[in-house]
Order: C-alpha cells, then sequence, then structure tokens
C-alpha cells in the first residue's frame, strides 16, 4: 500500500516507540498535522514556542530514558528550536527534532518561512538530514534514531520539504542500517583495562568523578561495587548527581566551580583520578593546569574524542561505561584505605560546605532543603541556569539517577518550566518540582499554558530574588558591585499563575516555606510558589572561574566587602 | 604530548553524501583548526570519495583533528599517514608572462621540471606541473622573475607506497585501536 511522507513518518514514530510528540504546528507542516489524527497512539503537546518543544523533548528523554521528538515547522519555527537542540548536544541527549521545510522547488530561493535549518545546526547536532525523496524517508528515520540512542546520544534534525510530506511511495521500514562510518566502539580494550585496574590498585588516594555517561549506559551497580569494592570516595558532575546515591557513604557529593570544598580537595590531593563518562568541563576542573596536579587519570568515555581533549590523560578507555566497568572491577582487588577516607571524611568536617546558616531571613537554600524533606528525596527536581540551579544541586539530595534535570553544558536559562513539562509527561507518577529562578523562569513563562491545557501536575517553585542572581554575584565578587542590567522586575506572578488557572502562593517567611510546600504536594495539579528570598545571596562555596582549588570561597563570616576589595582575585575566563 | 607544530597529511575515507565537505570544513572551522589544503575525488569504493587533508598542528591537535572528523557520520575512515612512506602529488596550472624573446627561457625551465606547457598565447604560457610541494614552489620561484600572471593549485593528494593501502572501512581494528592511543 502506498503511504504519503507524513504518514511514513508517523508509521517510523510508532515503530521506533514513539508516543509522546511535543511540537508546534505551521504552513510547512500542516500535511504532517493533518495525518496526526490517523496514529491516535501519538499524542501532540502543544506548547507555546518551539524552544519549549526542544527543551521538553529533552527533560522527556532524559527522564524516561526514551528518545524525545520534537516538531516544528520551517523558517522561525526550525530557527526557535535551535536553542534546545544545542542544549540536547552539549548534554548527550537523544532528540529527534522534525523540522518542516518549504516545497522543493523554493528550496535556495529565499521562500516565505525558508532558513537552511540543516545548515544552521550543523554544529549542534550529531547528524542532520534533509531529506529530498520520499523513498529516502524510511531509512533516514531508522537511522536517526539509532544515532540519537546509541554510542554518545545526541540530537538529530530532519528537515522534510512540505510535498515530501505529501509525496506517495510504497512503504516498508528497513530491518538493517548502513553506516560505515558509525561503528561506536563499546567494549574496552583490554590491555588498557589492565592498565587501569593495576593504576587503582596500586592507587593510595584514589577517586571517582562520575558524569551522565553513567545515567546514559545505566552503570549505577557497576560503579557501586567498583567504590564500594575499592573503598573509592566518588564524585559527580552536575549531570552525573545521583547516578551514585548522594546517603552513600563514599558519597562526596558535587565536584567544581560550585562543588563540595573536600570533593575539590579529594581532587587535589588524589594520587589516581577515575573519570567516568564525563568530559572535564571548565566547570569542573577550573584552571587545567592546575588541575589535579597529583594524579595519574583514566578515562573512560564512549567517545574517542573526549580523550585528551582538555586534560592530559594517562589511560584512556574508549567504550562503553558499563562495560568498561564490568571488565575493570573484575580485575580490581578489595582495599580499605582507611587512611585517605579519613582524610576526606576530616575535610568533609572542617568544610562541610552546605550548612544553611541560622538567618531570620528568607533564604534559598532552606526553600530547597525544604521541598527535599518534604518530598522525602523522591521528586525528579528541573531547573533553570543560576544561582537557584546550583542550590538546588547542592541543597536536594539524589539517591536515584536522572532525578535531577538540568541544562549543564549550555547552561539555557529558561530549561526549566519545559523541561519540567517534559520530565511530568514521562513520569506521570513521580512528583515533578520546576525549582526556577525570577530570571530563568520569565524566559519561558509561556508554557504555563501548555501545562494547564494538558494538565501537567509539575509544581514550580520560583526562587525570586529580583536579581539575575549568578551574574550579580560574578558582579559583586569580581566587578566592585557594578550591577549593570541585573536588577530584574517581574510580573506579580501569582497573579500570573491565577491568569493561566494555576492556584498559586507567595512566600515571604521562613515559617511559611513547609505549609505551603505541603499545599502544593495535596494539590492535585500544576502549583506554582514564588519564594521570595534574601536579594544578595550568594552560592558558596565557589571557585572563581580560571582559579585553582586553593583560591576556593566559602561562605565568609565577614561582610562580603572584604572579598570584592581583595587584589587577590583575577577575573578571567569570564 | 609535543608541543611542536608540524604539518601533517591525513586521508579520510567519506560517503558520498550532500553536504559531507561542508561538515567536515565546518569542523575545521569551529574548532579552530588551520586547514593547509583539502583535496577530494571519488575513490575506487562505490558511492566513497576519498580526501587529502594538509594541517598545521601539533600532535595533541592533531589527534583531535583526527577524532573529530572520525566522529562526524558520513566519515567512514581517516588514517594520519605524515609518517608513513607515501606518495604525495599536486597540479598547478600556472599562468606566466612570456614574449618571443622570454619564451624559450620559459620552455626550457619547464622543461627542466617535467612540466607541460598546455597554452600559448602572444606574451603568456600556462604551465602545468605535477609533483610534491616543493617541487611546485620551485618551479613558481623561478617563473616570479618573468612575471607570474595566475596560479592555480589543486592541493595535495596523497597515497601509500607499495603494496599497501589504506584500511577498508571493513578492516577493523582502528589504527587508533591498534596503537592503543600511542599519540597521547
Amino acid at each position: 500500500m502506498k503511504l504519503t511522507g507524513a504518514q511514513i513518518l508517523c508509521e517510523g514514530l510508532v515503530k521506533e516507540g514513539v508516543d509522546i510528540i511535543f511540537g508546534f504546528p505551521g504552513g510547512a507542516v500542516i500535511p504532517l498535522y493533518d495525518t496526526l489524527p490517523q496514529y491516535p497512539q501519538l499524542r501532540h503537546i502543544l506548547v507555546r514556542h518551539e524552544q519549549g518543544a526542544a527543551h521538553a523533548a529533552d527533560g522527556y528523554a532524559r527522564t524516561t530514558g526514551k528518545v524525545g521528538v520534537c516538531f516544528a515547522t520551517s523558517g522561525p519555527g526550525a530557527t526557535n528550536l535551535v536553542t534546545g537542540i544545542a542544549n540536547a548536544y552539549l548534554d548527550s541527549v537523544p532528540v529527534i527534532a522534525v523540522t518542516g521545510q518549504v516545497r522543493r522547488d523554493f528550496i535556495g530561493r529565499d521562500a516565505f518561512q525558508e532558513t537552511d535549518i540543516t545548515g544552521i545546526t550543523l554544529p549542534i547536532t550529531k547528524h542532520n538530514y534533509l531529506v529530498m525523496d520520499v523513498n529516502h524517508l524510511p531509512i533516514v528515520i531508522k537511522e536517526a534514531f539509532h544515532l540519537a540512542r546509541t554510542g554518545r546520544p545526541g540530537p538529530i534534525l530532519i528537515d522534510i520539504p512540505r510535498d515530501v510530506f505529501m509525496d506517495q511511495t510504497e512503504f516498508s521500514y528497513p530491518e538493517k542500517i548502513d553506516l560505515p562510518g558509525y561503528k561506536p566502539t563499546l567494549q574496552g580494550h583490554p590491555a588498557q583495562v589492565k592498565k587501569a585496574a593495576k593504576m587503582v590498585n596500586e592507587a593510595k588516594r584514589p577517586v571517582i568523578i562520575a558524569g551522565r555517561g553513567v545515567n546514559i549506559s545505566r552503570a549505577y551497580g557497576e560503579l557501586a561495587y567498583l567504590a564500594e569494592t575499592a573503598q573509592i570516595p566518588v564524585l559527580t558532575t552536575l549531570l552525573g548527581v545521583g547516578c551514585f546515591p548522594e546517603s552513600h557513604a563514599l558519597s562526596y557529593g558535587m565536584a567544581g566551580m560550585h562543588g563540595m570544598v573536600y570533593a575539590n580537595f579529594a581532587i587535589e590531593n588524589a594520587d589516581v583520578l577515575i573519570a567516568i563518562g564525563m568530559r572535564f568541563d571548565d566547570r569542573v576542573t577550573g584552571k587545567i593546569s592546575a588541575f589535579a596536579p597529583h594524579a595519574h587519570i583514566i578515562h573512560i568515555d564512549i567517545d574517542p574524542a573526549e580523550i585528551g581533549k582538555n586534560v592530559r590523560v594517562d589511560v584512556p578507555i574508549v567504550g562503553d561505561v558499563k562495560l568498561v566497568l564490568q571488565a575493570l572491577n573484575k580485575q580490581v582487588t578489595k582495599k580499605s584505605r582507611l587512611d585517605w577516607i579519613n582524610q576526606v571524611d576530616d575535610w568533609r568536617r572542617d568544610h562541610p560546605s552546605i550548612d544553611i546558616r541560622d538567618d531570620d531571613g528568607l533564604l534559598p537554600q532552606y526553600v530547597v532543603r525544604q521541598i527535599y524533606e518534604i518530598t522525602r528525596g523522591e521528586a525528579i527536581i528541573v531547573t533553570g541556569v543560576g544561582q537557584h540551579q546550583m542550590w538546588a544541586a547542592q541543597h536536594y539530595w539524589f539517591d536515584k539517577p536522572n532525578r535531577l534535570v538540568s541544562s549543564g553544558g549550555l547552561g539555557a536559562m529558561g530549561f526549566g518550566l519545559p523541561a519540567a513539562l517534559g520530565a511530568q509527561i514521562g513520569c506521570p507518577d513521580t512528583t515533578v518540582w520546576c525549582i526556577d529562578g525570577d530570571g530563568s523562569f520569565q524566559m519561558t513563562i509561556q508554557e504555563l499554558a501548555t501545562i494547564v491545557q494538558e494538565q501537567v501536575p509539575v509544581k514550580i517553585a520560583i526562587i525570586n530574588n529580583g536579581y539575575l542572581g549568578m551574574v550579580r554575584q560574578w558582579q559583586e565578587l569580581f566587578y566592585k558591585r557594578r550591577y549593570v542590567a541585573t536588577p530584574i522586575s517581574c510580573p506579580d506572578f501569582v497573579k500570573i499563575a491565577d491568569g493561566y488557572g494555576i492556584p498559586a502562593l507567595r512566600v515571604k517567611q521562613r515559617q511559611e516555606v513547609a505549609p505551603a510546600i505541603k499545599q502544593a504536594m495535596t494539590h492535585n495539579g500544576p502549583f506554582l510558589i514564588d519564594f521570595m528570598v534574601e536579594q544578595e545571596e550568594n552560592v558558596y562555596p565557589m571557585i572563581p572561574p580560571g582559579a585553582t582549588v586553593a583560591e576556593i570561597m566559602e561562605e565568609p563570616k565577614q561582610p562580603i566587602k572584604a572579598i570584592a576589595d581583595s587584589k587577590s582575585l583575577k577575573v578571567s575566563n569570564i | 604530548m609535543t608541543m611542536t607544530k608540524m604539518r601533517h597529511t591525513l586521508v579520510a575515507l567519506v560517503e558520498d553524501k550532500p553536504g559531507v565537505l561542508t561538515r567536515m570544513s565546518s569542523l575545521f572551522r569551529r574548532r579552530g583548526f588551520n586547514i593547509e589544503s583539502i583535496a577530494v575525488g571519488h575513490s575506487e569504493l562505490p558511492n566513497l570519495s576519498r580526501m587529502t587533508i594538509v594541517v598545521n598542528g601539533t600532535a595533541g591537535i592533531l589527534e583531535q583533528v583526527r577524532k573529530q572528523l572520525s566522529k562526524v557520520v558520513n566519515v567512514v575512515k581517516v588514517t594520519d599517514v605524515t609518517d608513513d612512506n607515501i606518495t604525495v602529488r599536486e597540479l598547478a596550472l600556472v599562468k606566466v608572462r612570456a614574449n618571443s624573446q622570454t619564451r624559450s627561457e620559459v620552455i626550457e625551465i619547464a622543461d627542466i621540471f617535467r612540466a607541460s606547457i598546455v597554452d600559448v598565447a602572444t606574451d603568456s604560457l600556462t604551465i602545468e606541473i605535477t609533483g610534491d610541494e616543493d617541487k611546485v614552489d620551485s618551479l613558481l620561484n623561478l617563473l616570479r622573475g618573468f612575471g607570474v600572471k595566475e596560479v592555480a593549485r589543486t592541493g595535495c593528494i596523497a597515497m601509500l607506497r607499495g603494496a599497501a593501502s589504506q584500511p577498508r572501512p571493513e578492516e577493523k581494528p582502528s589504527r587508533a585501536r591498534k596503537e592503543g592511543y600511542r599519540l597521547l
């Protein structure tokens, strides 16, 4: 039987197990949308801006482990996806973006709503396609899903001209794909694994840094086995948070710029660093030349190009984290390493890093901690980007993987609300809290309408300090308090929520925090709380950009001014 | 990781797919790699082209170039042949001023280089020369005195000498795997 291009796309999506699509229609994709009613198993979520569609697909993919799918029309629809695609690319999230394109005979003529979206997204997709023949569509869909979810996952864009959606052809879905240039290495090289095992076994002060690669390959058990058998402290990157239970005795939290002091001390003093599924982002390493100065580095990653890109590596192992760890674990011997563990514990005692000070004011850290308490650490926390993001990562403790959903690599403000929407749709039985900043929230506030229309019970906590807080913090610390363009006004969020039909509360006092959160939890549907927190609260600990662990800043005992005037801090690499 | 900059010759086998050249050149631009020349044409395999890329950089940069190129889905194989025994050739067309007084001298120089005259006009000659880059450069230097009007060069193409050839796609494991990342 002959099918149209639009039908073939839908058939392919169904065959690949897709049941949710986030999208926004437009001229070039009307034939596609016209076909959707024939496929009731595909639920379409109408977002209010295409950026929301891409972020929602991203949040859906991160929390479910499935491929997230978004649709947009040609031209502005496609360009609006760009931030979301770049976000998925930097954080290795499997997302398929389908864009409409102008008719084939209009391509290259600057037709109405024509943009070269495959050209635009070339450097921010794992791969992309412009489908000029309906007969190519089945294999393109098959390849796209294969590429998105295997190896190092990433976004794939499929651009389809309007008339290709309408062309007809005999449909058969390919069984096999032929990608001679794409064969990810899964098994680690045995000689390298042996070398790594020897290094781990001989290490006196080993440290593990685990990243999102552990989540992607679901290597939680293998990681725990390695840490427990060899008694190795485990740190994580922001995107690795939760891949090792944070309540575990060997968990020493997040490392890096706003990581725990003791975690960064552990890296500083380690003799062997086992980097697992992470890529040595500058937010983790600080000054590269001073990073882990005493350590031999073992780097396990599925992407060979990550090895040696930022830091020197002594034992590179290219492969799937789970398979490599399985091989490594067979050769790692049981050890106690009490001295080293005690040392790191001492650092933790002396530099608790995330103690919340006694303060009459409403501290943002306290809000996050209360959400943690009341949700008993069971919620999925989705954040925007900024101070609130770091407080969420620091003060909510994650014992399960993929429960912190955050824009790590791209740092895209506005990620929070649409990603929370995607996460909640993917995980309807889990409580989803969107912890957002007043700045971040205003970037994608329109998705409140989507949440209402689709009846998505996301709980929203706005950490409202009246500033673009993270930039303000940098201005305070490194630019002598010149707050240029960081004071930000916001609408009355309670009224805004009311306008969208979402119940909301404003919280100004410490004692109102817990009751408000409890009220949100018992409400059956979306709920918004506007927390009016201390305006000039800073995120600590902090290693200034481009600085070393020696320059780590802890919450000051004295007023902050002393630091601001200090000459020892140099601004570099901002 | 050595810090000395060196010229490297990479040979890449790529799928004949739309945009593959853009994908590769965009990668060079985005990651700040410096290309000296790039030459591409069909290979002996159906639907595959062979590309020769000459790039300047430290060993560390070159390793990144090779790995990043290999990551492009349409790139089947990238081999660094710099240290191998290779034949390297480039073709250049040179239009040089030559009147009745100087013409024979120019032809003589071309003969020494085993270059051929492919076009003659009253006040110019077009010379076709094939050879490695040094040979082409030397000829150009000698002709400069006569007045070089136009030069077009293809960029280098390279091939292993002897019976050895670039590994085919199915011939795994890759060079990097065999070497256990010696370059790092």
